[in-house]
This record gives structure tokens, sequence and C-alpha cells, in this order.
């Protein structure tokens, strides 16, 4: 089975995020493979280890990039492409990635690929059902169980806390939900071979696209921190006057109408 | 000069890191006070192929260097202490002389089990009345019919209750009116051989400390560890690489306490105020991140040294020495930082100042460290 995993280089979120002229700081803050990123890992090294093929872990982003990929690579995935788009885009978006990795799958053998659900920096759940969209294959997304017979696929699916099964069929596309599976901490052994296993690195060049063909669709106007929160109000008083503050704070305060 | 780790360093530093948060810290209190092995940590640190970190593939090892072993104890020892020095033990007490010393066939013998984290490894060298000074050995090997019979006493030995078999020194005889001192590899279970975990400690209390003693416990001639006689030089060259393990270790305690520290002071507010923003606080927090991070350079600088296979002793006693004695000063002042809340188990820093106390005294004190520094320079 031809498996692809696609993956990305994110700063963790856990760690505290500062903003300068407009844009994240990337000085001191911590990068990590996406968490969704590393459901998806982790699925993709159960299911060759059960169906047996080959993993190929794809990621676009910078040089930096290398690190987190040589991770998947000690997980245990089999080869890796890099594709560096540090000379060619400076604002790319969904659009952009999801164009950039159909390109490079489009005429791979592909039988499953395995995302994320969202990147936990921008947040958008959409480069896993573009780039199904652009390679015509069926997809599902927010997976937490995966069943492969054959080509018969049975995905139970999380839909805001509630599950959904369903049945398709590969090719596919999934894009992995918390709750999938538990991954699995590089092994030593893992580690020390990565540097051994084969890393492609590749530019838009490389690929036949323009810088036009992948031109983002949307504009990123500002950037903010969320506000910081206010200690809340303890109101006081006999409970009846209590309910009228109340009432009077949301009106003026919050705006209730 | 380059202060960058390698790509295989930097992955070991994030992962070990992210499994000892994750894996190891949360029990550590509890393990503590229940006095309580973390032998579920180490079925997982085998399954991740971490018990033979540095010693060859073809016995099970991972083949990483002496600088990836540092990182790994700084960052398991940060998380619990007790973990820490059971794998510094286990590696550079236990593996390590039967990786330097041992025949073909004891290593596939003896050292591949230990990689795989089929058996801990131990070392047995300190002796009721043989501690700083290791040479008056009073346990004795007697050779009879092909076999070593031994008999005698070791006190403090790290891991021997997990252990499967473990190198120990014993007397084989005399030469020129000195005792002749080798090493011995001695399964746990023979006829003859007890192994008591008694001990009520200060800290490191889940780590496993034990007694041994050995009734006319026999072993074939074959089990010798290296040449006949060498035992005490062999425990020296043993002990230089351990020092790098128990400076590792103590770099870990001191940054948990520091940290621990660190956030304390931002949080607690005293005279209105976070106490962070009072220099006398600041200043101690200065000197502690200070104090670590000169520790964990000369820590890198004598597992490089190593890792070069160049000389590394007198670095080694340096990094052990240094280490030990500001890992002390850090937990007391982390302690002092954390107040009356301080002297409490529930905010770990007591731990820390307990577990720490040890690494002035395992592997040489630090009195011996000077002795050997100062044989080193020349005095
Ligand atoms: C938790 C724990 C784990 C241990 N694990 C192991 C292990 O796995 N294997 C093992 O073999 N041992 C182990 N030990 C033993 C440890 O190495 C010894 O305790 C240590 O070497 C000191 O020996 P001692 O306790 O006999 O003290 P002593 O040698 O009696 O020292 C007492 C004091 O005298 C000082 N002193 C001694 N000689 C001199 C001198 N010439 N000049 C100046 N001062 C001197 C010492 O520095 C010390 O302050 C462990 C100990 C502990 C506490
Ligand atoms: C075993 C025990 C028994 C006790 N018994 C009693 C008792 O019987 N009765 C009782 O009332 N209390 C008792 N205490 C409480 C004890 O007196 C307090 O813990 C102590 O006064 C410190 O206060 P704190 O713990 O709130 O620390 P904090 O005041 O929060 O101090 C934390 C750290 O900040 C430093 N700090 C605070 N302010 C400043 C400043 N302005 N400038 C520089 N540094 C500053 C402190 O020196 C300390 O290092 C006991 C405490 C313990 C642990």
């Amino acid at each position: 089975m031809n498996i692809f995993v696609l993956m990305k280089r994110t700063f963790d979120t856990e760690e505290k995020i500062t903003i300068s002229g407009g844009i994240i700081n990337e000085d001191g803050a911590e990068f990590i493979i996406n968490p969704y990123d590393e459901y998806a890992i982790e699925e993709a090294i159960q299911v060759r280890d059960a169906h047996g093929g080959e993993i190929t872990v794809i990621s676009v982003g910078n040089e930096e990039s290398e690190k987190q990929v040589r991770t998947a690579l000690a997980m245990g995935a089999d080869k890796a492409v890099l594709i560096n788009t540090e000379d060619d885009i400076e604002n790319g978006d969904q659009f952009t990635t999801a164009k950039i990795l159909a390109e490079y799958l489009k005429d791979k053998e592909v039988d499953l690929i395995l995302a994320g659900n969202v990147a936990i920096d921008g947040g958008s759940g959409q480069v896993g059902p573009r780039v199904a969209e652009l390679l015509n294959i069926p997809y599902v997304t927010t997976i937490t169980k995966l069943e492969i017979d054959g080509s018969n696929v049975t995905v139970v699916r999380d839909v805001e806390g509630d599950s959904e099964i369903i049945e398709t069929s590969l090719p596919l596309l999934v894009t992995a939900q918390q709750g999938l599976n538990e991954p699995r901490y590089p092994s030593l052994p893992g580690i020390m071979k990565a540097k051994k296993k084969p890393l492609d690195e590749l530019e838009l060049d490389d690929l036949d696209l323009e810088e036009e063909d992948i031109e983002a669709k949307t504009k990123t106007i500002e950037i903010y921190l969320p506000p910081k929160k206010e200690a809340g109000k303890v109101l006081e008083g006999e409970i009846a006057d209590q309910v009228k503050e109340l009432v009077r704070l949301l009106h003026t305060e919050a705006k209730v109408d | 000069m380059n202060f960058d780790f390698t790509a295989e360093q930097e992955m070991i530093r994030r992962t070990i890191r992210e499994f000892a948060e994750e894996e190891v810290a949360p029990g550590a209190l509890e393990r503590d006070r229940k006095k309580e092995f973390p032998l579920e940590v180490f079925r997982k640190l085998a399954d991740m192929g971490m018990m033979g970190l540095p010693f060859p593939e073809k016995y099970g090892g991972g083949g990483a260097d002496t600088i990836s072993f540092a990182i790994v104890t700084e960052e398991l020892s940060r998380a619990c202490a007790s973990t820490g020095i059971t794998y510094s033990a286990h590696i550079s007490l236990g593996g390590a002389p039967l990786h330097l010393f041992g025949t073909e066939e004891q290593k596939q013998k003896f050292l591949v089990p230990i990689c795989t984290g089929e058996t801990f490894g131990a070392f047995g060298l300190t002796e009721p009345s043989a501690g700083s000074d290791a040479g008056g050995t009073r346990t004795t090997a007697v050779e009879e019919n092909g076999e070593f019979v031994i008999n005698g006493n070791k006190c403090f030995i790290t891991n021997a209750s997990y252990a499967k078999h473990l190198a120990l020194t014993a007397v084989t005889g005399e030469k020129d009116g000195k005792k002749e001192i080798s090493a011995i590899i001695v399964p746990t279970n023979s006829n003859g051989f007890t192994v008591i975990n008694n001990y009520e400690k200060m800290g490191l209390n889940a780590s496993n400390t034990t007694e041994l003693v050995l009734e006319d416990v026999r072993v074939p001639i074959e089990h010798m560890l290296g040449k006949r006689g060498e035992g005490f030089k062999q425990f020296l060259v043993t002990l230089d690489g351990g020092r790098i393990g128990i400076g590792a270790m103590a770099v870990g305690i001191a940054r948990a306490a520091y940290e621990k520290a660190l956030q304390y002071a931002k949080e607690r507010k005293q005279f209105g105020k976070s106490i962070s923003q009072f220099q006398a606080i600041q200043f101690k927090l200065a000197d502690m991140a200070m104090k670590i991070e000169l520790a964990r350079n000369m820590v890198y600088k004598a597992a490089w040294l190593k890792d070069q296979g160049r000389p590394f002793s007198k670095e080694a006693s340096m990094c052990k020495l240094y280490a030990s004695e500001i890992s002390m000063e850090v937990t007391d002042q982390a302690v002092q930082i954390h107040g009356g809340y301080g002297y409490m188990k529930d905010y770990h820093v007591e731990r820390y100042m307990r577990d720490a106390k040890l690494t002035e005294i395992g592997e040489g004190t630090s009195e011996v460290q000077r002795m050997v520094i100062a044989r080193l320079i020349g005095c």
C-alpha cells in the first residue's frame, strides 16, 4: 500500500506566543510537528505494519522543517519529501499549500493519504479536503477510527462529539482527529536511523508550478493576540439587587439587547 | 568551537524531554512517598530502545554518544531523580564495565540483556569498611576447581534487586604483599547470594539501594571481568564515565528546582508584589540560572572529550564536583524562595534538596573529587 502523510511544522501553541511587526515572533518559539499530524503519522505506521507498503511524509515548508520531517522518519515513516517554498512564496495560504501538494501527488500511485484534521496555528482544516478535491478522490475528515479490508474502508468520524460510521474505498484521503490513536515516541534506533532514510528536497521549479498558479486566494489583514482575560466581577448585596445589577450590566457593558 | 547539538542529539533531547514530562514527572511525588521503584517507566524506556543507549548496535544498544547519555540522564533526573540515578547506574556502572572489559562471549551473555532492558545493570564496589578507600575491599574470591568461591558484603549497591547479574570487586590473591583485586560477574540468583533492600534513605526513595551478602557463592572462572588483578584500575575507569552521569543528574535536579522557584516567584505575592520583583529574589534566581548553565557546560565538555577518545578524568571529576555542589545550593535556595510552602512535600522542592545530596556522595564524594583533581593538576 502506498501511504502518504501530509505534515506541517508549526509553533507550539502551549508555549508563549508573541507578535511583533504584525507577525508571530519565531525567535524563542518552540516548533513541533502539528499535533494532529502526529496522529496521522501514527495511523500510517499502524496501517503499514498491518497491511505492508511504504509511508512517504510530505511537508510544504522551509529548510527548518527538516527537523520535524526527520522526527516523522524517526517515528517510523520510510521516506520523506520536503517541498521548500522559502524562496518562492511570501504569503501562501491553504489554497497554495493544497495546490503544491496535489501537484506533487497527481502522478503518484496513491492508496491512502493521511493528514491532520487542522493545523493548530492557522486552524483552517482546509488543506486535506482541498488536496482530495484536486486529486479527485474521496475524503473523510476528523476520523477517530480507520479499518481497511482490501480496498474497502470503514471509518468512524467524529461529528461534534457524536460518531458517524462511513464506508468508502481506496484511494482515500482522511484527516485525523484526537482519539484516533496514541502517537508513539520516536525510538532511539529510529532516531539514529532517521538521517539515513531518503529525504527528497524539492522546490517549485521541480514541480512545474509557476508562482502565479499558487498565488494565495486570501489576504491577511491583521494578526493580533486575543484580549487578556480580565478579572470577573463578583456582585454583592441582596439577591434582588444583585439580579437588577446583573441585568443592568448585561445591557450597558455586555451590550445585550 | 561549536555549541550546537547534532540532529540526533537534538531529537533525543526533544523526545526524552517530552517522555519525561508526560510519563515520568507525574508519578514522582507518589513514588517518593511510597518508595516505589519506577518499573513501568523503565519498561517504556526499554520499548524506546533507551536502555542500551551508548552501546554498539550489535549488542542491542543504540550506538549513541556520551553527550546523548548526559542529555537523557539530565531530562529524566529533572522529572524524577530516582529515575535518573537508576538510569545512570544502569548504563554507566552496569553496562559500561561489561562493554569496556568484557570478552565477546561475556558481552553477548551479559551486556545484551542490559541493552534490551531485560535486566537492570548494577555494580558492586562499596563495602561497609571500604567506601572512598575502595582499595580496602575485604570480599574474597578463592579459586577452587575452576570456580571462584566468593565471600563478603557489599553496601549501598544501586539496582541490585532488579539485576539478574552484576559485576563486583573481590580480592583474588596477593602480589608483592599487595592485595590483588579483580572484578567478577555474579548472577544474583546464585546459591548463597542475598540482596537486602532495607535501607531507610534521606532521598532517592524510588531508587533501589541494597546490601549484598555473599556466602560461598560459586561462579565459573570465566566470569572474571577483564584481567586478573586489574579490578581496581577498571573501576577507576568505570567511575570516570559514571561521574558524567552523576553530573548530568545533578544538573537535572538543579534545573527542576530552579524552574519551580522561578515560576513560584512570579506567582507568589507578598507586600503587594510578586516576590520575583524583589531584588533579593531576583539575585537568587540569577545565580541559580548561571550555575546550572556552567555546570551543564562542564558536563557536556567532559562527555565531549570522552566521545573524542581523549583523556577526560579531570573534567569528569570537575563536572561531577561542581554540578553536585551547585545542585545542593540551587535546591536549597529553591526551598527558600518557596518559604513555608517549600518545606511541604507537595511543592516538590524539598524532595529535590534531599535527592540532590546523594550527588555529593555517590561515585566519589566531593572530597574524593578534589583529591582526583589535585592529583591531575600535579599536586
Ligand atoms: C544512594 C546511594 C547509592 C550508591 N550506589 C552505589 C553503587 O551502585 N555501587 C557502589 O559500589 N557504591 C554505591 N554507593 C556507595 C558510594 O559510592 C559511597 O557511599 C561513597 O563512595 C562514599 O563512601 P562511604 O559511604 O564509605 O564514605 P567514607 O568513605 O567513609 O567517607 C566519609 C567521609 O570522609 C571523607 N573522606 C574519606 N576519605 C577521605 C580522605 N582521604 N580525605 C578527605 N576526606 C575523606 C569522605 O569524603 C566523606 O565525607 C552508593 C551510595 C548511596 C548513598
Ligand atoms: C514547619 C513550619 C512551622 C510553622 N509554624 C508557624 C506557627 O506556629 N505560627 C505561624 O504563624 N506561622 C508558622 N509558620 C509559617 C512561617 O512563619 C512562614 O512560612 C514564614 O514566615 C514565611 O512565610 P511564607 O511561607 O508565606 O513565605 P513568603 O513570605 O511567601 O516568602 C517566600 C520567599 O520570598 C521572600 N520574601 C518575601 N518578601 C520579601 C521581600 N520584601 N524582600 C525579599 N524577599 C522577600 C522570603 O524571604 C522567601 O524567601 C510555620 C512554617 C513552617 C514551615
